[in-house]
């Protein structure tokens, strides 16, 4: 187990490699730092010496790979490729644009981001897995084709009407609670009830759909026909034998998505004026700060690895016949 | 007058929108010959959810296709022979059907059916006093004498108008599906009739012609009172929203297929290949897409368009008009979906190759000594083919919805460019006006609404049919 975990770990050492230099090429080879002090500074009118000042302050003005001038190691570490882009290797992610400590800013930003994600996230499975059953009593009935009719309507919604009509119905007709803003500790609630009630509900749709499916297919299998053929009644055979093994995919796909509840929920974040790592990189976007952009999809990677990995150790940990080699 | 000249101006996509057109005409005709296809299509046209969605499909894509075709207007010339030059602004053939929705812009916000402009404004009176009230529209309602007392019985007339010729239509139509139908299976007409009234058909050809009776009254409804008023009223230049909606389909049906498109070629070749070759090449397709895969996607795609973004604006010269720019950007726009989006399916078709490889008939034709590139042709393509048209029709409706949230983001289609997207990037501000302005989200949610639910409901239909899991039960 330990081996194996080791061995999962090493093999995602290339990939972030990969995307480092993936992030590397796109931002420093395609997109030269020139480009980037000229967006900055306003496209026209723009002195020479006004980029070769915005690319020092920011450390833009070395070599990218390889720097003839300094002495010894330093003509491979003294450049763009190692200190910008290798240093995030090291969670060094620099400074903004507007000279603010990226890292210090990530971490005062997670809090807001999961205390969204994480109701969102329980909220829904609940929510989901409670309308899933239900259909599955109702199996090829009525109520199971409309159900699955109404799943397709809801997930033909754009989640943008969700938020805009959520927003406008609840905070700004009803005026039950603030339409956007963020406060730390017990405060935090009001603000959050709302992006949460419409988090969910955007969710209902595919979930709901989703999970039915593994409901059925679960319903589909001989040890749940035999259960039948034993006489148990209805309810249990329904939550006794197939919630519990419907659980083991419905759980597994969960475990991966928990890593990636750090970097938040882009747009509903941003709708609601919430604080989090959503917002900061639909700001970052919008200012066009590639250093946050950067250390926001290395992040994120980082983050997707984990949750494959935990994804593998939690298969063995819910079905025993999964043995890691 | 003589006939202004034009110029011919195709853009990217629409080379793209008609080559696709031809990939997917060249396919019936194939698959109408080889039953096993035919008889999974056949599944699919008895579905009656599955036809009344492709009608609404076909509808939309209809005025897409009318959208892509592209040229720019001769300026009028004095001399005789004078060079003759072509007009910056790039039209469709949508734009001249819907020219009297183009041409007639108010100065602001107006509602649906509003004969007054949103906004009060000082007028001056013939007296010489001026007042401070809401101005008449230039063309919305401008027929009407007396507006407040006229405007509901026109609007009725009118409506009923479009209403009876959009009856009639669809009454010739109904006949004329029963005479091919009484012609093609040897009956009476009347007999005929009664089938499909009753819906005794092979095809659920009632249920077809209701849905597009549906479109009928609705599209003549909006003919008719679409040069009267403004439908949908009018956004803050002033400009129909009805158009805008209409012009949005061309973009919501671009980034749909096109991505497919794009990402299509690259997924199905080295999905097989991985799964086939095994060794080196399996690792290293592996590792490209994990990678690619472990960013994720709208940050990648962000990344992507914003690097884009750079180049475009630091090279003005590479483009000759703002269409053209525009049209640039969406087809990247494309290109970057499908990077991001091929890696799903690339590791659903590894897995499938994988198991098929080992199969009898693989194993005997690699035994027979047939090539790598024929096994893959003959034997392994045809087999995987199921799993690349449901993924594609199931992406369609994702991707109609993923352009919204991009143009939110920043990072979507070109400003300038009509697209749901940004009407609901406008709408955000729209929405916190007192009163609220709530017709340009209503118009482009109906629209968005019914495209991406039509094409849900038929990638259903056709999944029901081409899922071999779901054929045994």
């Amino acid at each position: 187990m330990l081996a194996y975990i080791v061995r999962r770990m090493l093999y995602a050492i290339p990939i972030l490699i990969g995307v480092n230099l993936l992030t590397f090429l796109l931002f420093f080879v395609v997109n030269t730092p020139d480009n980037m002090a000229r967006m900055q500074l306003g496209m026209k009118h723009v002195t020479p010496e006004a980029i070769a000042n915005w690319k020092r302050e920011r450390g833009y003005d070395k070599p990218l790979l390889f720097n003839s001038a300094a002495p010894g190691v330093e003509k491979f570490s003294d450049t763009i490729f190692v200190e910008k882009s290798l240093a995030l290797f090291a969670f060094e992610f620099g400074q903004a644009d507007d000279g603010r400590d990226i890292a210090y800013d990530i971490k005062q930003r997670m809090l807001p981001s999961l205390a969204l994600a994480v109701p969102v996230l329980l909220i829904g499975l609940l929510v989901n897995i409670t309308f899933a059953m239900l259909v599955a009593v109702f199996r090829a009935t009525y109520v199971d084709l409309w159900g699955v009719i109404l799943c397709v309507i809801l997930m033909s919604i754009s989640s943008l009407f969700y938020i805009i009509g959520g927003q406008y119905l609840i905070g700004k007709v009803l005026q039950l609670v603030p339409i956007s803003g963020y406060d730390g500790g017990i405060d935090a609630f009001k603000f959050v009830i709302l992006p949460v009630i419409i988090g969910v509900i955007g969710g209902i749709g595919s979930g709901t759909r989703w999970y039915r499916t593994i409901f059925l297919e679960e319903i589909g299998k001989d040890y749940v026909r035999t259960a039948w053929a034993k006489g148990l009644t209805e309810r249990k055979v329904l939550f006794k034998h197939v919630l519990k093994n419907a659980m083991i995919p419905i759980l597994t796909g969960v475990v991966v998505v928990l890593p990636l509840l750090f970097m938040g929920s882009l747009v509903i974040e941003s709708f609601f004026g919430i604080p989090g790592l959503g917002s900061y990189t639909i700001d970052a976007i919008n200012s066009q700060d590639f250093a946050i952009v950067r250390a926001m999809v290395f992040l994120g990677s980082v983050l997707y690895i984990i949750g494959l990995i935990l994804t593998d150790i939690s298969y063995t940990l819910v079905d025993p016949r999964v043995r890691l080699a | 007058m003589s006939m202004t000249a034009i110029k011919f101006v195709p853009l990217w996509t629409d080379v793209l929108i008609y080559l696709l057109v031809a990939v997917i005409v060249a396919f019936v005709l194939y698959a109408r010959k080889r039953e096993h296809l035919r008889s999974q299509w056949r599944q699919v046209a008895r579905s009656r959810m599955g036809m009344a969605s492709l009608v609404v499909l076909l509808v939309y894509v209809a005025v897409g296709l009318l959208d892509s075709v592209h040229f720019r207007e001769a300026v009028e010339r004095n001399g005789d022979n004078a060079e003759v030059h072509y007009s910056a602004e790039v039209l469709s053939v949508l734009d001249v059907v819907l020219t009297p929705l183009r041409e007639r812009v108010e100065k602001t916000y107006s509602a649906p059916f509003a004969t007054h402009l949103y906004a009060k404004e000082m007028m001056e009176l013939p007296d010489g006093s001026s007042v401070r009230d809401y101005p008449r529209l230039d063309y919305g309602g401008a027929h009407l004498v007396n507006p407040a007392a006229d405007r509901g019985a026109d609007i009725l007339a009118t409506a009923t108008q479009a209403a009876l010729q959009a009856a009639a239509m669809l009454l010739v139509l109904f006949m004329l599906v029963s005479g091919v139908l009484a012609r093609k299976n040897k009956l009476g007409f009347a007999t005929s009739m009664g089938r499909v009234l009753r819906g005794r058909t092979e095809l659920p050809w009632h249920i077809m012609l209701l849905t597009f009776g549906v479109l009928l009254i609705l599209g003549m409804l909006a003919a008719h009172l679409g040069v009267k008023y403004h439908v949908f009223g009018t956004d803050k230049v002033g400009q129909d929203v009805l158009y805008q909606v209409l012009k949005s389909i061309r973009t919501g049906l671009v980034i749909g297929t096109l991505t497919t498109l794009v990402m299509l070629p690259f997924a199905v070749l080295l999905g097989i290949m991985a799964g086939y070759f095994r060794g080196w090449v399996d690792d290293v397709i592996q590792y490209t897409y994990t990678t690619l895969s472990s960013i994720p996607g709208v940050l990648l795609i962000a990344a992507m368009v914003l690097t884009l973004q750079v180049y475009v604006e630091t090279h003005p010269e590479l483009f000759d008009t703002i269409a053209h720019r525009a049209d640039m950007r969406l087809l990247f726009l494309c290109i970057i979906l499908g990077i991001t989006s091929w890696t799903g399916l690339c590791r659903l078709l590894r897995g499938e190759v994988m198991k098929l490889r080992e199969v009898d008939y693989i194993q005997s034709a690699t035994a027979f000594g047939v090539g790598h590139f024929k096994i893959i042709g003959r034997h392994l393509l045809p087999n995987v083919m199921h799993i690349v048209l449901i993924s594609v029709v199931l992406d369609f409706s994702g991707l109609v919805l993923a352009e919204a949230v991009l143009s939110y983001v920043g990072v979507g289609v070109d400003p300038t460019m009509n697209s749901w997207g940004n009407m609901i990037n406008a709408a955000r501000l729209e929405m916190a006006r007192e009163p609220i302005v709530w017709w340009s989200l209503t118009a482009a949610f109906i629209f968005m609404f019914t495209l991406v639910l039509s094409a849900n409901l038929f990638s259903d239909a056709v999944r029901d049919a081409f899922d071999p899991r779901l054929r045994k039960q």
